[in-house]
């Protein structure tokens, strides 16, 4: 054992010796002044290989992509940082930054850089930066803030949080309900004149600056430098609110998003009432006790014209099924009932700024919102799938499309993005747009409807189910909008009763045999002399009872357990 | 530090003026602002100062007014009694208000006492009171919100640093200071997008906005030879060159005109075009943004 491990400290030895080494070169090296230019010289090679695409070789956020993006990538050449500890109008600080780099922005282009540059290559992207404002020199040091301790969440809290979100108007951006649909959002510009869009505070995974609630308080205080968003530290030092009622308003806000952030799963659940018995409406009680399973959604940016900054970025879907009728209910944010003339100029400012325009020049126009659900044309054999992106020519997907200017939802078989053939056939639909979101409840029978419709949904298999959502006042139609990909919806065979039945069956099946074992065991040993006929028994009690108590466990967990559930 | 410009036509959508049916817009407190800087040390003789006097024109006509929509702010709708009229052009009997009139060149060598008395932009109705104002690098620049409505004033320099602050409560008074010179640094409320403020941060006390009569008035200047520069946030600017004596007062007079409307070049922290999405390598002045 030890004549094995010896090799490794003597080339560990070796390594040391060249890392010593290493280090008298570098203690030996030129100057400091020299050292920050090298260093400079290391952050400009790395920037302009990692960085310059977007942000522009001269940081002044105009790369050769940025056109895709919105928001656009930062400007560097201002000084204005959105990530800071330190008051709103501040320079940033080198940590702060350097989060920046490492963890990247979520809900935007930027990806954090952590795991794929190293940390003096981050350490000297860091320094070139800040190079391109000047300021950085001569400016006093920021000071980071203190901001205390994160009092614990209460309903008090949160409620008390509620109040000032109404009376310092958060709503007037962010809206009632935080989906960013308040009556100034359509009109938001940033510092460079592009069109922003107030955040929709339910879902805090796309939170530029963090999802916690320490994340959200920071942004209060400091504001986000180059946007709308103001900073609150003002209220506070006014008097106006105490540092507590700001944590209780971050607290608020924090409450609008899920407590986890949601988890993709592959499966839908839909469970089986009894016959007539789905949710009639799309707001029926019903639902609340459905769970909700929450699906990404990305840009369309396979063909021609490919998006790159769709307007919705998930769905929260439902489903049920009776026996004889599957229902669907679709949740997703949507700033606006479209076409809503409030939101045409946003449309038009949105449309003109963003970039690829492969099919021309989009023109601003009152467009529906728009909302599909995909299935195979039948239930595939295996994991054969259609071509996700609406089928193509002979191998086509089997659609409900709705749009939010007509009634109910059509079927249609789709041979691809732009070839779509309607069927006959119903669907029915019911949509509300509340607040900043719509909801949809699509449902047909079990049977095909029509003819050309061939999708029968069976029980106790996974059927392949995909969506695709439009916002019309995003400037979304055809090709232009968010997809996701195959995902599996599954209708469960036993009505719901079961799970609660078998357990107890199983219960009492056990505890019977456990007493028929008990009992047989005492009276063997008042019997001795029929041990041998007594443990046949017992063994026959055995086979007789496991297989019941199986089956029972199976109908309840099966399915779960196919769903592929984590 | 690199400039940027706008096109007139990029200011189009900033240069919110509200004019009240016989309201009076435009005038701030710089008129006296000399005098106040005066109390303190001056650096030259005030005995040996001269005057410099004159008038804005605008020839031609101006673009119609445009109807602001503030049925969301019924306070605001009710201040002007639903009379809400943005002019970008606010011209009268030929006279020009809100331009900022200003020393360009002939002060550099001299050092002037930072007044103690505060700038003050209002929030009434909401719309800036004044529209078109200046300070001096470290003089208070108060901004009071006189509505019953919140408010956030986001103040976007190109050379200064930022700021953005949120007044949700009526009353309310923040201030501020830039500390560097910067002609103009816009203001403006995220969450009524009409509103726009301008204010030019200058090194003396020489500078004004033009009243509605289109005049302005910089008093007690050191006797010498200077340019004076005439800034409209529509319009773009002029330079005009004048030679001070003692105890006389020069006369100097712009005259903008409504073909400036479309061509002129207005410098400010603009926007960046959005059409120009790959010539920026180099910092080419942008042809503007359409809106």
């Amino acid at each position: 054992m030890a004549a094995v491990s010896n090799p490794v400290p003597r080339s560990l030895g070796r390594v040391l010796g060249l890392v010593a080494f290493g280090v008298l070169v570098l203690a030996l090296r030129p100057p400091p002044a020299a050292g920050q230019t090298t260093q400079l010289d290391r952050g400009r090679e790395v920037y302009d290989r990692w960085c310059a695409s977007c942000h522009g070789f001269e940081g002044d956020g105009l790369g050769p992509a940025a056109a895709w993006m919105l928001p656009r990538p930062r400007d560097f050449t201002r000084g204005l940082y959105q990530i800071r500890t330190t008051a709103g109008g501040a320079i940033p600080t080198d940590d702060d930054i350097m989060r920046v780099i490492n963890e990247g922005m979520p809900g935007t282009t930027m990806p954090g850089w952590e795991g794929q540059l190293g940390r003096g290559d981050r350490e000297a992207v860091l320094a070139y930066l800040k190079s391109f404002y000047p300021p950085f020199e001569t400016l006093a040091a920021p000071e980071p803030l203190d901001f205390g301790r994160t009092p614990r969440a209460s309903p008090e809290r949160i409620e008390e949080g509620r109040e000032f979100y109404q009376s310092i108007e958060c709503w007037q951006c962010h809206g009632d309900e935080g989906r960013g649909d308040g009556p100034s959002a359509p009109e938001l510009e940033d510092d460079w004149g592009y069109p922003i869009r107030a955040l929709d505070l339910t879902e805090n995974w796309r939170f530029n600056g963090g999802e916690t609630v320490e994340d959200i308080y920071r942004r209060l205080r400091t504001g986000l430098d180059g946007t709308p968003m103001p900073a609150f530290q003002d209220l506070v030092d006014a008097g106006f609110m105490t540092d507590d009622q700001l944590w209780n308003l971050a607290h608020f806000v924090r409450s609008l998003a899920p407590e986890q952030r949601p988890r993709v799963r592959e499966v839908i659940r839909a469970d089986r009432r009894e016959p007539g018995e789905l949710p009639a409406s799309v707001d029926a009680e019903d639902w609340s006790e459905v769970e909700a399973f929450w699906f990404p959604l990305v840009g369309q940016i396979i063909v021609p014209p490919r998006w790159f900054e769709p307007a919705v970025h998930g769905v929260w879907v439902q489903a049920l099924h009776d026996g004889q009728e599957i229902a669907f209910r679709i949740s997703w944010s949507d700033r606006s009932q479209s076409p809503d003339p409030r939101w045409m100029e946003w449309q038009e400012r949105f449309l003109e700024v963003m970039e690829p325009r492969e099919a021309g020049e989009v023109e601003p126009e009152a467009r529906p919102d728009q909302f599909v659900l995909q299935f195979p044309p039948t239930i595939p054999e295996g994991m054969d799938r259609p071509y996700f992106l609406m089928g193509r020519g002979g191998d086509p997907v089997y659609q409900w499309r709705w749009r939010s200017d007509q009634d109910g939802a059509e079927p249609a078989n789709a041979h691809g993005i732009d070839d779509i053939r309607p069927l006959d056939g119903r669907i029915e639909a019911d949509a509300r747009w509340e607040e900043g979101r719509w909801r949809l409840l699509l449902r047909r029978s079990l049977e095909p409807t029509g003819t050309g419709d061939r999708l029968h949904f069976e029980t106790g298999v996974s059927i392949p189910i995909a969506f695709f959502a439009w916002d019309g006042d995003h400037g979304e139609d055809g090709a232009r909008g968010a997809i996701s990909s195959w995902y599996y919806v599954h209708l469960l065979e036993e009505p719901p009763p079961s799970v609660y039945v078998s357990p107890l069956v199983a219960f009492v099946l056990t505890g019977g045999l456990g007493l028929f074992v008990i009992s047989r065991a005492q009276r063997r040993e008042r019997r001795p002399s029929e041990a041998g006929e007594g443990h046949e028994l017992a063994g026959s009690a055995d086979t007789d009872d496991r297989p019941r108590t199986t089956d029972g466990t199976d109908a309840s967990m099966g399915p779960e357990a196919d769903l592929g559930r984590p | 530090m690199r400039t940027r410009h706008r096109t007139a036509k990029a200011a189009t959508g900033l240069a919110a003026l509200l004019v009240l049916a016989g309201g009076v817009v435009g005038c701030g407190d710089d008129d006296d602002a000399p005098a106040q800087a005066a109390q303190a040390e001056m650096p030259f003789d005030v005995a040996t100062a001269g005057h410099v006097q004159g008038m804005v024109m605008f020839e031609g006509t101006p673009p119609p007014p445009v109807s602001l929509d503030m049925s969301s702010e019924p306070e605001c709708d009710d201040h002007w009694n639903g009379q809400t009229q943005r002019e970008e052009v606010a011209v009268q009997d030929g006279h020009l208000a809100n331009v900022f009139v200003y020393v360009k060149e002939g002060l550099e060598d001299l050092t002037f006492p930072t007044p103690q008395q505060a700038v003050v932009i209002d929030q009434v109705g909401c719309a800036y009171t004044p529209h078109v104002s200046g300070v001096m690098p470290g003089q208070t620049l108060t901004l009071r919100n006189s509505d019953p409505v919140m408010h956030n004033v986001n103040a976007s320099p190109q050379v200064n640093r930022p700021f953005n602050f949120s007044q949700p409560a009526q009353n309310m008074e923040t201030n501020r200071t830039f500390t560097s010179p910067e002609v103009m640094i816009p203001l403006r409320c995220d969450v009524h997008g009409w509103m726009q403020a301008y204010v030019g941060v200058v090194a003396h006390p020489y500078h004004a906005a033009t009243a509605q009569a289109g005049t302005f008035d910089l008093s007690e200047l050191p006797p010498g030879d200077y340019v004076i520069e005439a800034w409209h946030p529509r319009l773009g600017t002029q330079e005009e060159q004048v030679t001070v004596e003692t105890g006389q007062t020069a006369e100097v007079s712009f005259t903008f005109t409504e073909a400036m409307l479309a061509t002129a070049v207005v410098p400010l922290g603009d926007p960046i075009d959005p059409h120009d999405h790959h010539s920026h390598v180099h910092h080419v002045a942008p042809t503007g943004r359409t809106r």
